[in-house]
């Protein structure tokens, strides 16, 4: 446990340095996977080709001058953004979705505050070695080793957040020109600007402040640790199991360790046999040290070192863990070699803990909260995709002129002016039609606009006007205007109007 | 965690206690708190010298960049920066970035504006902010006038001609509408068989005894009605004298009031009164050139253009 307060005389505190040790295990191969996987999509996407007639050949790109979002063969219009918003509360619902269920996962696994710390970390493991040799650098003084291994550090961690900023950069701006243009100097200065401030921002968050983001800074982790219940899967230390009535001890001969060995003969091969061997030793090792009354934790302390965060699980669930599951793999590394039984520490829901005949540790999903944000998760997710995939090719306008409402002609005859604005959302040039229903053949009149041709991501306005004899215009109320992109009747729309003439205006 | 055990774990207070017992601790601060604000102070100082800051005397304390913009009288000036200079800036730069839409205006017919879609788009937006600025206070929003005030530029009657050039000449020398004043030439039953005889042809319900003599009178040298307004009433539009037989009214209130006696009453009074205050402002040097084209084209577009 951090203790933290200085004595007076220190106007801030200071960072207690946390040397993580390395851990081998299920949690940590997740992890290692999620990084791979997330890096893959983040650095490689950039560069993933994407032919388009109108648009640079990126497959995902945010073309924030032209007003739209390229992702593979869809282009997102300010129109659509809905479709944002909606990507946005599925986010935030799967997060609680989540959370609900096994806790702060995100925090642990996905957040890339982790990643990179995580990453950082790795880069200083392989230039500066395991834990030991790390913590001994550190409180060396400053001689030429410490200046080659920290500043080779530094330097990698620099050059992996530059690296970051740029890749960040690539998504607003066609890749393989914009490296050309940073490095002679040609690129845009919302481009140096960009890489700059997240460069410097990924050096200080992964590599200077690391946890201190998750424990300050991030809100996340706040409302996170509020959407637990009881029934929510955390990181515990099983404490009635790892104290038991005497508390923790380390182990040694009589106390987790047998005190018999196999005396004479040949060793059994390797193997099942061997393993059948130690085991049952070690279950008469065990049984002995629980008969003394000692816990199954042998205090090695291996869970608080391989720690990010910098805590001692065993004194219970805190703010600051980040449920990353090290400790998990570390715990159960060290209860394998004296064979013991694994899950010490282990994913498992207060409940469960408490509860006088705890089970094996299970996913509690049938909570109104869990299967409510589950719904809602579906249903959202399936008016997106609906969204997506019934999108209209054109977007249109159609509004009646309003001053005036009506105009009496010369004859008597009533007209209504139409304002129709039509924005080509295709990645082609298409000429649109635009016809009435309801209305006698001759009242619309489009003027010089009957047909109009509009350029990919731009608008046109056509004027439109329906002229009907008094007995006509107390007769039809409202009719229907369609418009059709030539060629493609399929992809026509339809609005409704209203026609208003004196007397008949509501 | 090899660390934190060396260190001691006393919890200080500030020294105060208030009440007896009531302390306050004093936990450090983090460092990274500490620092970012030590940033911002430097940050602050830097920020009083690059942008305008502090007043002293008459002036104040201009900061390192200066802002140059071309002022409504055509004058280049240079100032310390500042927002008004920066307006100025941008609409020099907004007029620049219209420039070649007015110059195509200026270099194209008007059938050719009319045709072309991304020039009816900006004659929609340029002349709708013209209109609303110039126009709108007279003829309303939408161009649809005021009976008793100005004329509906949104149907297809026109006073003076509804062709780009006809339209264009109204905006350029603008217009005089006059009628003499009937009342001091006619007797008050002359002026009644004449309103009667401009109901009959509008069909409004009227006097027919009334009406015949009414259109004696019309056609007569007493009145001379036909004079301006042509032997078969349907206007003349060299000097801007309306259609009587059509169904649009300008000065008559004829469509405010209810019963035909109130149309007639209407007409007898434009009749008796005459008009003087038809008066349409010419905007030749209001204006220029290109913008009285974007605003014929405009008119002409409002739905009633020949």
């Amino acid at each position: 446990m951090q203790s933290g307060l200085e004595d007076q005389l220190a106007l801030y505190q200071k960072r207690i340095p946390i040397f993580t040790r390395s851990v081998k295990g299920r949690f940590r191969r997740f992890k290692t996977s999620v990084l791979a996987l997330a890096y893959a999509i983040y650095f490689l996407l950039p560069w993933l080709p994407w032919s388009r007639p109108d648009a640079p050949a990126q497959a995902v790109l945010f073309d924030l001058p032209g007003r739209r979002f390229l992702i593979f063969g869809l282009t997102v219009y300010p129109q659509d953004v809905i479709w944002l918003a909606l990507l946005l509360f599925i986010a935030a619902i799967l997060l609680f979705f989540v959370t609900g269920l096994v806790g702060r996962a995100f925090c642990g696994y996905f957040c890339f505050q982790t990643l990179w710390t995580d990453c950082f970390i790795w880069i200083e493991r392989l230039i500066q070695g395991e834990r030991p040799a790390r913590v001994r650098l550190y409180r060396q003084p400053w001689d030429r080793e410490k200046i080659l291994k920290l500043g080779g550090t530094h330097a990698l961690w620099l050059l992996a957040s530059f690296w970051t900023g740029l890749t960040f950069a690539a998504y607003f701006s066609y890749a393989p020109q914009l490296v050309v243009d940073f490095f002679t100097g040609q690129a845009a200065a919302a481009a140096y600007i960009t890489v700059a401030v997240l460069t410097l921002s990924t050096y200080a968050a992964a590599g200077l402040m690391r946890e201190q983001i998750c424990t300050y800074v991030c809100p996340y982790g706040r409302f996170q640790s509020v959407m637990y219940e009881a029934e929510t899967l955390a990181v515990h230390y099983d404490a009635k199991r790892g104290e038991g009535a005497q508390g923790r001890a380390v182990v040694r001969a009589g106390r987790g360790i047998a005190l018999e060995r196999r005396k004479g003969g040949a060793r059994p091969a390797d193997g099942p046999e061997r393993r059948r061997i130690q085991l049952s030793n070690a279950e008469r090792a065990r049984a002995e040290r629980q008969a003394q009354g000692y816990g199954d934790c042998v205090d090695c302390g291996l869970c608080v070192q391989v720690c990010p965060a910098g805590i001692d699980i065993r004194d219970g669930l805190q703010y600051k863990c980040i449920s990353c599951g090290l400790c998990i793999d570390a715990c159960n590394t060290i209860m394998d070699s004296f064979g013991f039984p694994r899950g010490l520490i282990r994913y498992d829901s207060e409940q469960n803990l408490a509860s006088p005949a705890p089970q094996a540790p299970k996913l509690h999903w049938k909570r109104l909260k869990i299967i409510g944000y589950g719904v809602s998760l579906v249903l959202m997710t399936g008016y997106l995709g609906y969204s997506i995939a019934t999108r209209s090719s054109f977007d249109r306008a159609v509004n009646q002129v309003r001053q005036p409402l009506y105009v009496v002609l010369s004859n008597g005859d009533i007209r209504n002016r139409y304002q129709i604005r039509i924005t080509n959302k295709s990645g082609a040039e298409t000429r649109y039609r635009i016809t009435a229903q309801g209305v006698p053949a001759q009242a619309l009149d489009l003027g010089n606009f009957a047909e109009i041709g509009i350029k990919p991501g731009h608008s046109g306005l056509v004027q439109a006007s329906v002229r009907l004899s008094p007995s006509e215009a107390a007769r039809i109320r409202q009719f229907e205007l369609t418009i059709t992109p030539a060629g493609r009747p399929d992809e026509a729309r339809s609005e409704r109007l209203r026609f208003d003439s004196p007397g008949h205006t509501s | 965690m090899s660390e934190q055990k060396l260190q001691s774990q006393t919890v200080q207070t500030t020294g105060h206690a208030w009440d007896g017992d009531l302390q306050e601790y004093n936990n450090p601060l983090p460092v990274w708190w500490v620092y970012t604000f030590y940033a911002t102070v430097i940050f602050s100082i830097v920020y009083w010298v690059v942008y305008p800051s502090w007043p002293f005397g008459k002036g104040w304390l201009g900061g390192v960049a200066d802002i140059t913009y071309v002022n409504s009288d055509g004058e280049t000036k240079t100032h310390s920066w500042n927002t008004r200079a920066l307006l100025m800036e941008k609409l020099n730069a907004a007029s620049a970035e219209q420039k070649p839409y007015f110059d195509k205006v200026a270099s194209m017919s008007y059938e050719q504006i009319a045709k072309d879609p991304e020039m009816n788009g900006f004659i929609q937006s340029a002349g709708r902010a013209l209109f609303s600025d110039n126009c709108a206070p007279c003829h309303q929003a939408g161009g649809q006038g005021k009976i008793g005030f100005f004329p509906n530029l949104t149907d297809d009657d026109w006073l003076y001609g509804g062709s780009y050039a006809k339209i264009h000449e109204t905006l350029m020398d603008g217009r005089r509408g006059y009628m003499p004043t009937f009342g001091e030439v006619l007797a008050a039953d002359q002026i009644d068989n004449l309103a009667n005889y401009v109901a009959s042809l509008s069909d409004i319900a009227h006097d027919a005894a009334k009406a015949s003599a009414g259109n004696a009178l019309f056609h007569s040298e007493t009145a001379a009605c036909f004079y301006c307004h042509g032997a078969d009433a349907k206007g003349r539009k060299d000097v801007g004298a309306p259609n009587l037989t059509d169904n649009i009214w300008l000065w008559a209130d004829a469509p405010g009031a209810e019963a035909a006696e109130g149309k007639i009453a209407a007409i007898r009074g434009v009749i008796a009164q005459g008009l003087n205050k038809g008066v349409m402002p010419a905007w030749a040097g209001r204006l220029s050139p290109e913008q009285i084209k974007v605003l014929t084209v405009y008119v002409h577009d409002l739905g009633g253009g020949q």
